[in-house]
C-alpha cells in the first residue's frame, strides 16, 4: 500500500497515484501528497485507481475532503482508471456527480 | 584491415627436385625475408611439411618418389581447416596443363624461369588470404562452443521445466498431443490436470518470440496452472490470476496466445477460453459436423487484470467427440521452397471427412511431408482431446484425484481481543483465507470492501463507541481518525471482536455469511442520506455499500452484531 504523487509539468495537475489498499490507513499520506505538494495550488486534480485494488467507504469520505481542499463546488477532481467493481461502489453513492469519473 | 605481416615470420616449404632452380628460388626468398625449409621430393615435402609446419608450400610438378600432385593433396588433407595455400611451380605453359595443377588442389602456380616483383606479390596475397582465413575459423569455433554452450543450457532449462510442467495427465488415454522435444523454447506450452470437481484442464499457449525471453513465460504460467487446478478453482479464476502474473512480469511486447479447455467429465459440457492462438476445432462424434472455436478474447498478459474480461463459450459434449487445438507452427510450416503449409490447407483438411477417426495422425503426417526436406525449425504443437463415455471417464478421474479436494461448506470463528485490535489489522489474513476458496477469489475486491465495512463499524461505533457526527466538516473528518487511533492505543482489555465465517456450496455457486459481533453496547447503522442538497457530507456510505453488495443485510439486537450474506454464482 503506497500513495505517490507528481505534479504535471505546466504545474497545472496534481497526480495521486494510489497502489493496493485505499482506506483508512492511507489517510495521512493521501493528505499529505495534496497539501506539502501543492503551495499555489493546481487547478485540477487526477486520482489515479489504476493499481488500488481494494477500497472501502472511508476512502470514499477522503476523497470527499480532497474535494472540499481544492475548492468545494468549483473543484475539478478527475478519477481516473477505476475497475468495474470501484465504479460501482462510486455509482452507489453518486459520486459522478461530484467528480469525473473515468 | 590488411595488415602486413612480418615477413621473417612467414616460413615457406620449397619442394624441387633439381638443386639449381631449389637454389634460386631460396635465394630470391631469403632476400625479401622469409624463412625458407627444403624438401628434395614430394615424399620429403610431405615429411618437412608435416615437422616444419610452414605458412605457405611452393611444389615442383614434376619430382621423383612423390610428384607434386600427390604431394599436395596429401598437404592439404594433413592441414585440416586450416588453410595452407600451395603453389605449383612448372614450366610447363600450356593452359591445360596449368589447369590440372590447380585441378588437384593447387591454390595457384608459379612459372619458371621465376620473377622476383611476382613471386613478392603472391606471396603477401596468399598471406593475407590465410590470415583471413585464421580469423574466420576462430569466430567459427567461438560460434560453435557457444551454440554447445546454449544448447547444454537449453537442456538443463529444460529439465527444470518438465519437473515444473508435470506431464503426467497428458498421459491419460483421452489425450493425444504432439510438441517438438524443444518446443518450450519455440514459446509453446501444454499442460492438462484434473480439477477435484471433475473438470480436465488443458491449456495449450504460444508465448511470442523464441529462445529464452518466450520460455521464461512458461514458468509461472504453469506453477499457477497447477497449483489453482488442484485446488478446484475455476477456469476464469485461474486465467485472472496468469493474467496479472504474467502482465506484471513480462516486458512490453511479450504474451502468451492461449487456449484454455475446461472439460467437466460429470456434467459433460466444455468451457472454452481462447486468446488469439487458431481457431480450435470440435469434431462431433459420428462425424456430423465440425464446430471451429473462434479466438474471443485478447492474448494472455496484454490486458492488465483491472481490465480483464474471460469471456467464455460453453459446448455441451457426447462421448466420442473430439477437441482439437493447434499452435501456428501448424500453419507457418515451410517446405523447402518457403511455402507455408497454410490455413486453406488445414481448413479443407478439417472439412475434408468429417467421420475421421485419424484427423491427428492426418494432420501430423500432411504437416510433416508438406515441411520435407524444408528447414526443421519444427514448432508444431497439436493435442486432440475425446471425450469418453462414463466407464472411462471415471477411470480417468480417478487418474486425476489424488486425494486431494477443494474447499466446499466450512465456517470459521476469528475473535480478535483488544490487544490484537490495538494493533493488528485483520484485512490481509481474512483475505488470504477468502481467496483460497475457489468460487470467492474472484470476488476478493468486493469482499475486501464488505468485510472492512463491517470490521470498522465494529471497532468505531461497536468497540471504541464514535459518533459519525464527527465527521460534519474536513476538520471533523481527520479528528475522527486521531479519536479512533486514540481509542485504540486507550482500548480497555475486556474489548473483542469475533468475526464468523460460514460458506455453503449449492447449484448455483455459494454463499458466504459474515457475522461480525464486537463487545460494545450495539449501534445503529449511520445511514444518512449521502448528500442531502447537493453538499456532500463525509460518512453515511458503508451500509449502503454494503447493502448493494450482499444479498442481506442484517444487524442484530442489541446491535452489536451485523450478518451480512454474500452470494458468489458458478461458472456454469
Amino acid at each position: 500500500m503506497s500513495i505517490n504523487s507528481s505534479i504535471s509539468s505546466d504545474g497545472r495537475t496534481l497526480t495521486i497515484a494510489v497502489d493496493g489498499r485505499f482506506d483508512a490507513g492511507s489517510l495521512d499520506e493521501f493528505r499529505s501528497c495534496y497539501e506539502s505538494a501543492v503551495k499555489e495550488g493546481p487547478i485540477h486534480f487526477n486520482v489515479d485507481l489504476r493499481r488500488a485494488e481494494y477500497l472501502d467507504s472511508s476512502a470514499l469520505g477522503m476523497l470527499l475532503v480532497l474535494r472540499d481542499y481544492a475548492g468545494g463546488e468549483s473543484a475539478s477532481i478527475t478519477i481516473s482508471n477505476c475497475s468495474p467493481e470501484v465504479k460501482k461502489i462510486f455509482a452507489i453513492s453518486s459520486f459522478e456527480k461530484l467528480f469525473t469519473i473515468q | 584491415m590488411s595488415k602486413e605481416i612480418p615477413q621473417s615470420s612467414i616460413k615457406v616449404l620449397i619442394a624441387d627436385d633439381s638443386p639449381v632452380d631449389r637454389f634460386i628460388l631460396q635465394t630470391m626468398l631469403e632476400r625479401l625475408g622469409y624463412s625458407v625449409v627444403l624438401a628434395e621430393d614430394g615424399h620429403q615435402a610431405v615429411e618437412q611439411f608435416e615437422s616444419e609446419k610452414p605458412d605457405l608450400v611452393f611444389l615442383d610438378v614434376m619430382m621423383p618418389n612423390m610428384d607434386g600432385v600427390e604431394a599436395a593433396s596429401c598437404i592439404k588433407e594433413n592441414a585440416g581447416d586450416d588453410f595452407i595455400p600451395v603453389i605449383f611451380l612448372t614450366s610447363l605453359v600450356d593452359a591445360s596443363s596449368l589447369a590440372r595443377c590447380l585441378d588437384a588442389g593447387g591454390d595457384d602456380f608459379l612459372s619458371k624461369p621465376y620473377n622476383q616483383i611476382i613471386i613478392e606479390a603472391k606471396i603477401k596475397a596468399f598471406s593475407r588470404m590465410r590470415a583471413m582465413n585464421k580469423t574466420l575459423s576462430l569466430q567459427k569455433n567461438l560460434i560453435e562452443r557457444n551454440n554447445k554452450h546454449l544448447l547444454q543450457e537449453q537442456t538443463v532449462a529444460k529439465q527444470v521445466f518438465d519437473r515444473i510442467a508435470n506431464t503426467s495427465s497428458l498421459k491419460l488415454s483421452i489425450i493425444r498431443y504432439y510438441m517438438s522435444p524443444m518446443a518450450v523454447f519455440n514459446g509453446d506450452v501444454l499442460l492438462a490436470d484434473i480439477s477435484p470437481t471433475g473438470s480436465l484442464m488443458v491449456l495449450l499457449g504460444d508465448f511470442t518470440g523464441h529462445g529464452l525471453p518466450a520460455a521464461i513465460g512458461s514458468m509461472p504460467l504453469a506453477s499457477i496452472f497447477y497449483g489453482m487446478v488442484n485446488k478446484g478453482f475455476g477456469m476464469s479464476e485461474i486465467l485472472r490470476e496468469i493474467n496479472g502474473k504474467l502482465n506484471k512480469t513480462l516486458p512490453m511486447g511479450l504474451f502468451c496466445c492461449a487456449t484454455f479447455l475446461d472439460i467437466n467429465l460429470r456434467k459433460k459440457r466444455l468451457l472454452v477460453w481462447s486468446g488469439g492462438l487458431p481457431d480450435g476445432a470440435i469434431y462431433r462424434a459420428g462425424g456430423k459436423t465440425v464446430e471451429r472455436l473462434a479466438s474471443r478474447n485478447l492474448p494472455l498478459a496484454i490486458l492488465s487484470n483491472q481490465s480483464f474480461k474471460a469471456d467464455v463459450v460453453r459446448y455441451v459434449l457426447e462421448p466420442g467427440d473430439r477437441i482439437l487445438l493447434w499452435s501456428d507452427g501448424i500453419q507457418e510450416a515451410r517446405n523447402a521452397e518457403g511455402v507455408m503449409f497454410g490455413e486453406e490447407r488445414l481448413n479443407a483438411l478439417l472439412e475434408q471427412e468429417l467421420d475421421n477417426l485419424h484427423i491427428f495422425d492426418d494432420i501430423l503426417q500432411k504437416v510433416q511431408h508438406h515441411i520435407g526436406e524444408g528447414e526443421r525449425d519444427d514448432d508444431v504443437s497439436l493435442v486432440e482431446v475425446r471425450f469418453p463415455d462414463e466407464k472411462e471417464a471415471a477411470e480417468v478421474e480417478k487418474q486425476g484425484s489424488r486425494g486431494r479436494g477443494c474447499l466446499q461448506d466450512w465456517s470459521l470463528d476469528f475473535r480478535l481481543e483488544a490487544s490484537s485490535l490495538r494493533v493488528f489489522d485483520p484485512m490481509p489474513l481474512l483475505l488470504h483465507i477468502t481467496s483460497e476458496v475457489p468460487g470467492l477469489r474472484q470476488s476478493n475486491s468486493v469482499l475486501f470492501t464488505v468485510i472492512s465495512e463491517l470490521y470498522n463499524n465494529a471497532v468505531e461505533h461497536g468497540v471504541l463507541g464514535l459518533k459519525s457526527s464527527v465527521k460534519q466538516s474536513p476538520q471533523g473528518f481527520a479528528e475522527y481518525y486521531r479519536q479512533r487511533k486514540e481509542g485504540l492505543e486507550n482500548l480497555p482489555k475486556d474489548c473483542f471482536i469475533v468475526l464468523e465465517f460460514c460458506h455453503t456450496v449449492d447449484a448455483g455457486g455459494g454463499v458466504l455469511r459474515i457475522r461480525v459481533r464486537d463487545s460494545g453496547q450495539g449501534f445503529s447503522p449511520d445511514e444518512t442520506v449521502a448528500t442531502p442538497g447537493g453538499v456532500p457530507i463525509y460518512h453515511g456510505r458503508g451500509f449502503s455499500l454494503l447493502r448493494s453488495m450482499c444479498e442481506s443485510i442484517t444487524v442484530l439486537p442489541p446491535g452489536n452484531c451485523v450478518e451480512a450474506q454474500f452470494r458468489w454464482l458458478a461458472e456454469d
